[in-house]
């Protein structure tokens, strides 16, 4: 078992080994994110060091006050060290406000920075991996990544630095006043750290992996959530709703239980040091009491060093919450960072070779493509595709094709073999490059949220509205657009609930349309369309397919017939090659398709 | 890309918001008012353990009495251990109800969203519900733990040291209460301006969330068009607007804090010179100064706190809202109070004058199903045909009440689709639907979603109609997991898949769209003809593209603008319909006769 990326991200007992690896790899993460902030936490830790420090200032006046100023008014009627101690109180007042502002300020950004910063890698990060990852990893749990893990970490850096520096700060200055105070009063607090410490490694081992629970728990709650609504009609339709109850609700209640006991070893944790806290202050009055009786102490130094001993315990119940809140995020991390270790199957070249005058050529050799070992799709293939020419796949399913789509498109890497473009590998071409080169529409038409224009206009961002519209309309899609509420500028809204899949279909190859790449890859794209709209697409095909390489999938005939050439395929190999009319003629595989096809017409 | 929060938040108090969940907290309020009780203990306790050191000091040690340091020792240890307690004892009673309370919310919402209609669903986006779903719920959670728990005390504590102050000098202590009197005001204000930033940054978050979930959906169309860095272009831009919300809420936050750090410090100032005053004109002793002062210090952190524990009221109050907002949303799609039930189902389906349009449509526009009227008998085989956009998709939701009419009646049997409980409906009619969802289970899951059995022979029998044997070679067969984008399954696997379930469902009525659209012409032809054996029996709709899925068909109904234009058999309609013909004949078809035209 490896915990490396996003394997094992399920379980939530690690090995010895496992857990400091993933500890490593998220305290990498943690540091590196807040790196480039350094001199702003610097500076917010200065505040909250000079904040406490003028809140400390109060009570000293107020004793200034009292034993100083009092007396000057009584004794001389002299007023003015209480004019002073009240215009010293007034300013301390105003700092600790101005500190206290800034401080909160600063830690917003920071924290606030920190967060813009890692959701933009996280997303950027699962855009650039490869479909591989994503059709394992499923959206829910990338958004379980981006949403509840985000916020855990979110906790810690808004809440967490205060309570450290004034927890740690306090906890010091105590410490230091009592030594310098009473050194024996003051080792009965340190050695009442012993106990507190291995309060803390067992609360740290404890809560270790329950973090990590709630970590796992709440994705598989969120991942079921969006689930369900993504395909609430499915859900309906097939009145799946009290199976989905429980299901939820198991994974609520798990999530639940999860949580609790997490809360519920914080919940031993806290009164557990707020006891220690107990037992020391009470040594120390024990202890003081009877030196003072012995004659050991004077009578004011006990006081003040029990003060300070309640004192000294007090800020260790916000050092035990920055404990808890900073195992959250840890285990929030230890899931993010395993995201963000995984590595794209498809990498981009770190020196990508110049594509220079695009032609258009596609040249598979000798390629062999297997998921796995059992799997082989492509045994060795071999193609050459001219620059400008249009083919046609055919064959039945497995055969190969949308794998030969894919590598085309680099969805997927050859396992072995070279795919390329113009004579150049595709491995050596950059991303946007290649993208610009090569465009693939599929089956599958997806809308985004937002207006039809903008969805087409994904397949050029800086189109004007006049060639959203000219794309549109090359496609046929502008009649259909134009009756819509709003024409171009309707709202596609959720999974473009109100547009037809045909509707979206055609939306998407208005997208290629406008993209306009040297060679498009059209798989199934014309399925969903019904005979007028495709017959439109294909008129619009053979303009847009008239000076550009372009690899067709079909499954209908009709569609094929424009090819220049027909390669018909089975077990990864191509059986027959020929222009549609050639292969007719031949009397092969095709010819019995094509003859099929005819019957099946009206 | 841009989104949009359906309904416009209106305002209310942070209590009036609260209460709208109060149903869910009215259960384990004993166990939140003794977890409140125990804080408040707790609190207390805190404050006495210095008077009895101070009790201590100066007493016994002041007479060098040994016999009474340990009893002291004693008592302040036993308080200590008493604070711990019941520091212990609140999180006991709290813990457990809070996260019930979150649980049990989190149920009920996902309980409502599954019974809302899917037209709810198309106006919503994803990522608004489950911030609502999770985020909001546990920041509730917290702060009925925690939040409301430590306001109470804190109030309380303030409430209780007026009390002391005015006790010690009722001057002071009215000066103290006149100039810390405008926090009430300016808290005030916060809240004015705090909640319609606590309210965006909800929103906004709930935003991010469908963004990213879109970007997973349609990861496949971001790829082929390179435009991944498109989207985390808008994706910052959202996630910039978040960033800008949240340091607005901090400012805001900031303000309120630095005034209240400011103005009770400020108010020990004047009572300083206020009491030194009042000591040397003899109203006031020395002693009891210090003790106002003691009392008056403990009070600073309360009222420090208001300012964190009110801004976390006021998320609270939103998160509630928000939850109210979907809890609130009106079931269009539900039981009829009086059910009938079919005595002798036959799978009679009809359309009766049916029209439907959605609820935002502008008066201008014709309704998207114009008054279609459509009768398919019991066993029939119905095709249904015609342009995209003609309404065919739209007509098929209606009669298992994926969205309901707005006028005429879907009947089934002879009775109104909407007098028929939805499980029965639901029951005799069965859906494919043309992009095919399929759920992150097994494949045997997946396939006896509607199934009222399990039983193997069932499921084989599903399988072979769909010709979608193909499951067979996956990794663990039936039992193999797919994911929810269908593992790497191509669409036509899918799709199969899809057939699959609706075929187990055994339904009196099939209801099919496109559900062969994506499957090669090999297998289109051995799905149709094992379907044959299906459709013998069962009455079905199947909406089609292809001349070959017509021919499975009975007759053939051919809808136009929303409306049922023709009804008859395939070649009844090729002979008689024009529009038939331009929807269905093929291009080669055209070029065919147009060759022999010539």
């Amino acid at each position: 078992m490896t915990v490396f990326g996003v394997a094992g991200e399920d379980r939530h007992e690690y090995t010895k080994e496992e857990s400091r690896q993933v500890r490593r790899r998220s305290r990498v993460l943690l540091v590196d994110l807040v790196r480039p902030h350094i001199p702003r936490v610097v500076a917010t830790i200065v505040m909250v060091v000079l904040g406490t420090g003028a809140a400390v200032l109060g009570p000293a006046i107020i004793a200034f006050g009292i034993d100083h100023a009092l007396p000057a008014v009584l004794n001389g009627a002299d007023w003015m060290p209480l004019w002073g101690a009240v215009i010293v109180y007034v300013l301390a007042a105003a700092v600790a406000a101005v500190l206290m502002y800034a401080y909160t300020v600063n830690t917003a950004r920071v924290s606030q920075a920190v967060l813009f910063s890692l959701r933009r890698r996280l997303f950027d990060h699962a855009q650039r991996l490869s479909m591989e990852f994503h059709e394992q990893y499923t959206s829910g749990r990338l958004v379980a990544r981006q949403t509840s893990d985000l916020e855990s970490i979110r906790d810690l850096l808004d809440q967490g630095l205060n309570e450290l520096t004034r927890g740690v700060l306090f906890m010091a200055f105590t410490l230091g006043a009592m030594l310098l105070l009473d050194p024996i009063s003051g080792l009965v607090l340190v050695s009442a750290l012993v106990p507190a410490t291995l309060l803390t490694i067992w609360f740290y081992k404890k809560s270790t992996s329950l973090f990590r629970e709630t970590r796992t728990t709440s994705a598989r709650m969120i991942q079921y959530f969006v689930e369900t609504m993504t395909g609430i009609r499915a859900v309906q339709a097939f009145r799946n709703e009290p199976v989905n109850e429980k299901e939820f609700g198991k994974r609520v209640e798990d999530y639940r239980d999860a949580n609790m006991r997490t809360i519920q070893i914080f919940g031993i944790y806290e009164p557990g040091i707020v006891a220690i806290g107990a037992i020391s202050v009470a040594t120390v009055v024990i202890v003081g009491g009877f030196r003072v009786v012995g004659g050991d102490l004077a009578v004011g130094v006990l006081l003040a060093a029990m003060l300070y001993a309640r004192q000294f315990f007090q800020p260790i119940q916000g050092i035990g919450m920055f404990f808890n809140g900073y195992q959250s995020a840890a285990a929030a991390l230890e899931k993010i960072s395993g995201v963000l270790e995984e590595r794209p199957t498809v990498e981009e070249p770190e020196k990508p070779a110049r594509l220079r005058r695009l032609r258009g050529s596609i040249d598979f050799k000798n390629v062999r493509f297997a998921y796995n070992e059992d799997k082989v799709v492509l045994p060795d293939f071999s193609l050459e595709v001219p620059a400008g020419q249009t083919i046609a796949l055919v064959g039945t399913t497995g055969a190969g094709k949308s794998t030969l789509a894919k590598l085309v498109s680099r969805f997927y890497d050859p396992t072995s073999g070279a795919v390329k473009l113009d004579g150049v590998d595709l491995r050596e071409i950059s991303n946007d490059d290649l993208r610009e080169a090569i465009v693939m529409v599929t089956q599958e038409a997806y809308l985004f949220s937002g207006t039809v224009g903008e969805n087409i206009a994904l397949g050029r961002p800086d189109a004007t509205t006049d060639e959203i519209v000219d794309a549109a309309k090359a496609v046929g899609a502008h009649d259909f657009i134009t009756a819509l509420p709003d024409g171009y500028d309707t709202d596609v809204n959720k999974r473009g609930g109100r547009v037809s899949a045909g509707q979206r279909q055609l939306v998407s190859f208005a997208r290629a349309f406008l993209a306009d790449p040297a060679v498009l890859i059209l798989d199934e794209a014309t399925a969903s369309l019904d005979i007028p709209s495709e017959r439109l697409v294909q008129e619009a095909l053979q303009t847009l397919l008239a000076d550009r390489t372009a690899i067709i999938i079909a499954h209908r005939l009709s569609t094929v017939a424009i090819a220049d050439r027909v390669l018909v395929m089975e077990h990864g190999r191509i059986i027959e090659d020929g222009s549609p009319d050639e292969l007719v003629a031949q009397g092969g595989k095709y010819a019995s398709l094509y003859r099929a096809w005819q019957d099946s017409l009206v | 890309m841009s989104s949009t929060t359906p309904q416009t938040p209106q305002k209310r108090g942070i209590l009036k918001s609260l209460g709208l969940i109060y149903e869910y907290i009215r259960p384990v309020m004993p166990r939140m008012i003794i977890g409140a009780l125990s804080a408040l203990g707790a609190t207390i306790v805190a404050l006495v353990i210095p008077v009895v050191m101070r009790a201590l000091v100066d007493g016994p040690l002041m007479n060098n009495d040994p016999s009474e340091v340990w009893p002291f020792g004693l008592l302040i240890l036993g308080l200590g251990l008493a604070e711990a307690g019941c520091i212990l004892l609140r999180r006991f009673m709290v813990t457990q109800p809070s996260t019930a309370i979150e649980a049990t919310m989190r149920n009920s919402l996902y309980a409502k969203l599954q019974r809302l209609p899917v037209a709810f669903h198309d106006r919503w986006q994803s990522g608004q519900l489950l911030s609502r779903a999770v985020q909001d719920l546990g920041r509730l959670r917290r702060f009925l733990a925690f939040g409301a728990i430590m306001f109470l005390v804190n109030m309380l504590t303030i409430v209780i040291g007026i009390g002391v102050l005015i006790y010690w000098s009722p001057l002071l202590g009215a000066v103290f209460v006149l100039v810390n009197a405008p926090i009430l005001w300016i808290t005030f204000k916060f809240e004015r301006k705090y909640w319609g930033a606590a309210r965006l940054s909800l929103d906004q978050t709930g935003d991010l969330a469908t963004t990213v979930e879109q970007s997973v959906h349609g990861i496949r169309v971001l790829k082929a068009f390179g435009r991944g860095p498109h989207a985390l272009e808008g994706f910052t831009k959202q996630a910039t607007d978040l960033r800008h919300t949240e340091i607005r809420k901090a400012q805001l936050d900031a303000t309120l804090w630095a005034w209240l750090t400011f103005i009770p410090l400020t108010s020990y100032a004047v009572c300083l010179f206020l009491g030194v005053w009042l000591v040397s004109i003899d109203a006031l002793t020395v002693g009891q100064l210090a003790a106002f002062f003691a009392t008056a210090v403990v009070l600073t952190f309360p009222i420090e706190s208001i300012g964190f524990l009110y801004a976390f009221a006021i998320e609270a109050a939103n998160a509630s809202v928000r939850f109210r907002e979907v809890m609130d949303g009106v079931e269009t799609i539900r039981d009829p109070e009086e059910p009938k039930t079919i005595e002798h189902p036959r799978g009679r389906l009809e359309f009766r004058d049916v029209h439907f349009r959605y609820q935002d449509a502008r008066p201008e526009e014709r309704d998207l199903v114009n008054g279609a009227t459509l009768a398919i008998e019991p066993g029939e085989t119905m095709a249904l045909i015609g342009i995209t956009g003609s309404g065919k998709t739209t007509l098929t939701a209606f009669p298992t009440r994926l969205y309901d009419v707005t006028e005429g009646q879907v009947l089934l049997d002879g009775v109104d689709v909407r007098d028929l409980q939805l499980t029965e409906l639901r029951t005799r009619i069965a859906m494919a639907f043309e992009d095919a969802t399929l759920f992150s289970r097994s494949v045997r899951e997946n396939v006896l979603l509607g199934a009222s059995s399990d039983s193997e022979a069932l499921v084989d029998r599903s399988l072979a109609i769909a010709q979608a044997g193909f499951v067979r070679d996956l990794p663990n067969s039936l039992e193999t997991e797919i994911g929810e984008e269908g593992l790497s399954l191509s669409g036509g696997q899918r799709q199969r898949l899809a057939l699959a379930r609706a075929v187990a469902a055994e339904p009196d009525v099939l209801v099919l769209d496109d559900p062969l659209s994506a499957l090669d012409v090999e297998t289109e032809a051995l799905v149709e003809e094992a379907l044959r054996s299906v459709l013998a029996s069962t009455t079905a709709l199947i909406v089609a593209h292809r001349p070959s899925t017509v021919q499975l068909a009975d007759r053939v109904a051919l809808m136009r603008d929303g409306k049922i234009d023709d009804v008859g058999t395939h070649s009844e309609l090729l002979a008689r319909n024009e529009h038939y013909r331009y929807v269905i004949s093929s291009l080669e078809e055209e070029e065919r006769n147009r060759k022999a035209i010539r």
